[in-house]
C-alpha cells in the first residue's frame, strides 16, 4: 500500500495544488490520460465544494487530503471542518446549489460520481463534510 | 489560465487556455464582460477551448452566466474545439443543449 496526507488552506489558489499532488501520487500506478484527468476533476471539485462553502467569509479554514492505493483501488478522501451540508441527499442532486448569485453550476458532486466508482459524502450542520471517492484502474505490478 | 479574443466580422472569439477552476473563473468572467461591453458589431460569440487543458464544473457555471446574460441581446454562443478532457465535463453538465459546439 502507498498513502499520503496532506492539509493546506481553504484557498483557491490552493485547488491547482490539489491537482498537481494527486497527479504526482499516482505516476506510479501508470494510468490513462482519461483515468489521471478524471481523478484530477473529481479532487479539484472536492477542494472547489470546500474553498466555496465550509467557511464562512472571513473565517479561514484547512482542507485534508488523503489517498491511498492497494491492489486496484485508489482511495481518495477530501475532508473540511467547515459548516457542513445539513440534507446530504439534496446536496447530490445535480444542479443543486446555494450559491446561485455565484454562478455555480451545482456539478460537483455530480462530476465526482461520473468520474471516480464510488462516491460517498458524510456529513452533519457544524461538523465539516468528508468526501471519499474510489477509483479503480488496472495496476502495473512491478 | 489565460485567455485573450478576436473579431472577425460578426464574430468575437475568445480564446481559452490553461486551467480553468474557481481559482480563475472570476477573473476570466471581468475579462469577457468588458470585451463583450466595450466591441460593437457581433452578433455570434464563440469560445474556443482547443488548448484549456482542464476545466472542472466551474467553467460550466462561468460559460452558462455569458450565455444568459448574451442570450437576452440576441447574441448567440458557441464552443469551439474543446480538449477531451474539458469535453467529457462539458458532455456531463449537458451544457451543449444551449452552448452549440462547433
Amino acid at each position: 500500500m502507498n498513502k499520503f496526507f496532506i492539509r493546506f488552506s481553504a484557498l483557491s489558489e490552493n485547488e491547482s495544488f490539489a491537482r498537481t499532488v494527486i497527479s504526482g501520487f499516482l505516476l506510479p500506478l501508470n494510468p490513462s490520460v482519461n483515468q489521471l484527468n478524471d481523478v484530477k476533476t473529481a479532487v479539484s471539485e472536492a477542494v472547489t465544494n470546500c474553498v466555496v462553502h465550509a467557511y464562512p467569509e472571513g473565517f479561514s479554514g484547512d482542507i485534508e487530503l488523503s489517498s491511498w492505493y492497494d491492489e486496484n483501488e485508489i482511495h481518495i478522501i477530501v475532508k473540511d471542518y467547515g459548516i457542513g451540508i445539513s440534507n446530504v441527499k439534496l446536496a447530490l442532486e445535480p444542479f443543486y446549489t446555494t450559491k446561485t448569485s455565484d454562478e455555480r453550476s451545482g456539478m460537483g458532486f455530480t462530476v465526482m460520481g461520473s468520474f471516480m466508482d464510488e462516491l460517498k459524502v458524510d456529513s452533519k450542520p457544524n461538523q465539516g463534510v468528508i468526501v471519499h471517492m474510489i477509483k479503480r484502474i488496472a495496476l502495473v505490478k512491478e | 489560465m489565460h485567455i485573450n479574443y478576436s473579431i472577425d466580422n460578426e464574430y468575437l472569439y475568445f480564446y481559452l487556455s490553461g486551467e480553468l477552476d474557481q481559482h480563475y473563473a472570476k477573473s476570466v468572467k471581468e475579462y469577457i464582460e468588458r470585451i463583450l461591453s466595450d466591441t460593437k458589431g457581433y452578433t455570434k460569440v464563440v469560445f474556443n477551448m482547443s488548448e484549456l487543458c482542464f476545466m472542472d464544473s466551474t467553467g460550466i457555471g462561468m460559460l452558462l452566466g455569458r450565455y444568459k446574460h448574451l442570450k437576452k441581446c440576441g447574441v448567440e454562443c458557441f464552443i469551439e474545439n474543446p480538449t477531451l478532457n474539458v469535453e467529457k465535463v462539458l458532455e456531463l453538465s449537458g451544457i451543449y443543449e444551449v452552448i452549440k459546439k462547433i
